[in-house]
């Protein structure tokens, strides 16, 4: 068992009076791919929000590679080396492809540069001045990851990176997942699409209410598939 | 026909103040997320501050047209770090108050000690007369007004859209919160980029100063338009409040060859226009949020 490079402990969150997470605690291993599966409502956006400091838990500590990282702002988190990958897939139209593949500074020895990026995406190359927004919903997402992952970030943060995606492009996502986990990269991955998080992930957190209910196994969650697809309303 | 160039100059001539003012307000707007009101004041103080320059000092034109603007650059970051900041997270209402107090406070401090009546400020010897330029004789200084704004317009156009520093101005406008996780520290260029903003308004004052009488209320008619400007162009869009600044200057001097009566109504009246049938503004983006 590796140390764990990213704790949760006892994380509580709040939107006014709407309790979001309730005593949540977390960890995931050094190199390991863990998702979070639930219901749309269950905390899933909003634990990740807290993470990476955007939101502000009402109690509980995140600790990052043992330090405490609870109280620090965004940007120091990110430069701790935490990547983030938002919902929305977080694309500005005001900057070019290029621009926003540039615009977070890199925080290791990167083993993405953007060359490595445009080889594997030789599409982002290709409308490297274009504004990000013009791409393909499917082009944004890659772009969006190969951001996190040309920073050098040593955890990802990926909150539904498959949503809304062709299954080709599902597999395209898995493919530079597995690549990264190679890599020695960390990821905590927020998913609804049960199968994909089968495919690529080594355990899995169940999430309702804003409670983690069940930590699984990756060949348990394969065995009780139906019953777990049920649970979450697919 | 000489008359509709003389007004086209004049119109380019407005049109630079607008743009000037405009592109402060825009470039403020877009980081702050806060209007400033007190811009037509900041503005004026530019132009009292190259007027006391002068008779205090006996500093000239050219110098003021750098110290002023740093100076009252300077003071509006202390502005920022004392009371603007207090705004953040608040409601709008609060934004209005302030600034808007603000304005009344800098205007009726300035007319207790210099009275309401303006001061004539002299154009600098260099620029004296008029050159011809085309169909008419212009007088050399607007000439040189227009040529000087075109200049910081485009030279701010350049730091926005092919620096870094500017693509970080950018993503702090769209996207402030994402940028903040994405690693940038955005809170550090919230001072440096009122400052600047304000010292943009302080620099259309210098240049305002020899055309116009220096007087404490010398900018409360012009942000009204500036506003309208950056509303036609677009919150937050650079190109926008240039363009647009310019396009107002002209359009209104033009409609005033038709009907003098018609010059003040243009920009409101294009303004309505855009708001109906783009409301985004001519360069602005729905998709940009808060």
């Amino acid at each position: 068992m590796s140390s764990a490079v990213l704790e949760i402990e006892g994380l509580s969150a709040r939107y006014g009076e709407a309790q979001a997470l309730r005593d949540v605690s977390l960890h995931v291993g050094e190199g390991e791919l863990v998702t979070l599966v639930g219901r749309n409502g269950a905390g899933k956006t909003t634990l990740l929000r807290c993470v990476m400091g955007l939101h502000r838990q009402s109690s509980g500590h995140v600790r990052l590679n043992g330090t405490d990282i609870s109280v620090w702002p965004p940007y120091t988190r990110a430069r701790a080396g935490l990547g983030y990958v938002p919902d929305d897939r977080g694309i500005y139209a005001t900057l070019a492809v290029e621009e926003n593949l540039t615009l977070p500074p890199s925080v290791a020895s990167t083993r993405w540069p953007l060359t490595r990026v445009y080889d594997a995406f030789p599409v982002l190359k290709e409308r490297r001045a274009h504004a990000g927004t013009k791409l393909s919903g499917g082009e944004q997402q890659m772009l969006s990851i190969a951001r996190a992952l040309r920073t050098g970030a040593s955890v990802l943060l990926l909150d539904e990176p498959t949503e809304g995606l062709a299954p080709v492009l599902v597999q395209r996502v898995a493919a530079m997942l597995q690549e990264a986990k190679r890599e020695g990269t960390t990821v905590l991955l927020v998913e609804q699409n049960l199968r994909f998080a089968t495919t690529v992930a080594d355990r899995h957190y169940l999430l309702a209410q804003g409670q983690i209910v069940e930590a699984l196994a990756n060949q348990e969650v394969i065995a009780r598939e139906s019953e777990l697809l049920r649970h979450l309303g697919v | 026909m000489e008359y509709l160039a003389l007004q086209l100059f004049n119109g380019l001539v407005n049109g630079s103040f607008y743009a000037l003012l405009s592109l402060g307000l825009a470039v403020i707007f877009g980081v702050l997320r806060v209007v400033n009101f007190a811009h037509g004041a900041l503005y004026m103080l530019g132009a009292f501050a190259a007027y006391l320059l002068l008779q205090d000092f006996g500093v000239g034109f050219w110098l003021a047209l750098i110290l002023a603007p740093i100076g009252i650059g300077i003071a509006g970051m202390v502005l920022e770090r004392l009371l603007i900041r207090r705004l953040y997270g608040l409601d709008p209402l609060y934004n209005f108050l302030l600034t808007f107090g603000l304005t009344l406070m800098i205007q009726d401090g300035v007319r207790l000690r210099y009275g309401l009546q303006g001061q004539p400020y002299p154009a600098p010897a260099e620029l004296a007369g008029s050159v011809s330029a085309g169909l008419v004789a212009y007088p050399t200084y607007r000439l040189f007004v227009i040529a000087f704004s075109l200049v910081v317009c485009v030279a701010v156009w350049y730091v926005i859209e092919r620096t870094r520093l500017g693509m970080i101005v950018r993503a702090a406008t769209e996207r402030p919160e994402l940028t903040r996780a994405l690693g940038i520290n955005v809170d550090r260029w919230i001072t440096p980029v009122f400052g600047f903003g304000v010292a943009l308004a302080a620099l259309g004052g210098v240049l305002a100063a020899p055309m116009r009488n220096v007087s404490p209320l010398m900018g409360s008619e012009l942000i009204i338009f500036a506003f309208a400007v950056v509303v036609i162009g677009g919150m937050g869009s650079i190109a926008g409040a240039v363009v647009a600044g310019f396009l107002v200057g002209v359009l209104a001097s033009l409609a005033a060859v038709f009907n003098p009566a018609l010059e003040n109504v243009v920009a409101f009246a294009l303004m309505a226009i855009v708001l109906l049938v783009r409301p985004a503004g001519l360069f602005g983006s729905l998709e940009a949020r808060s």
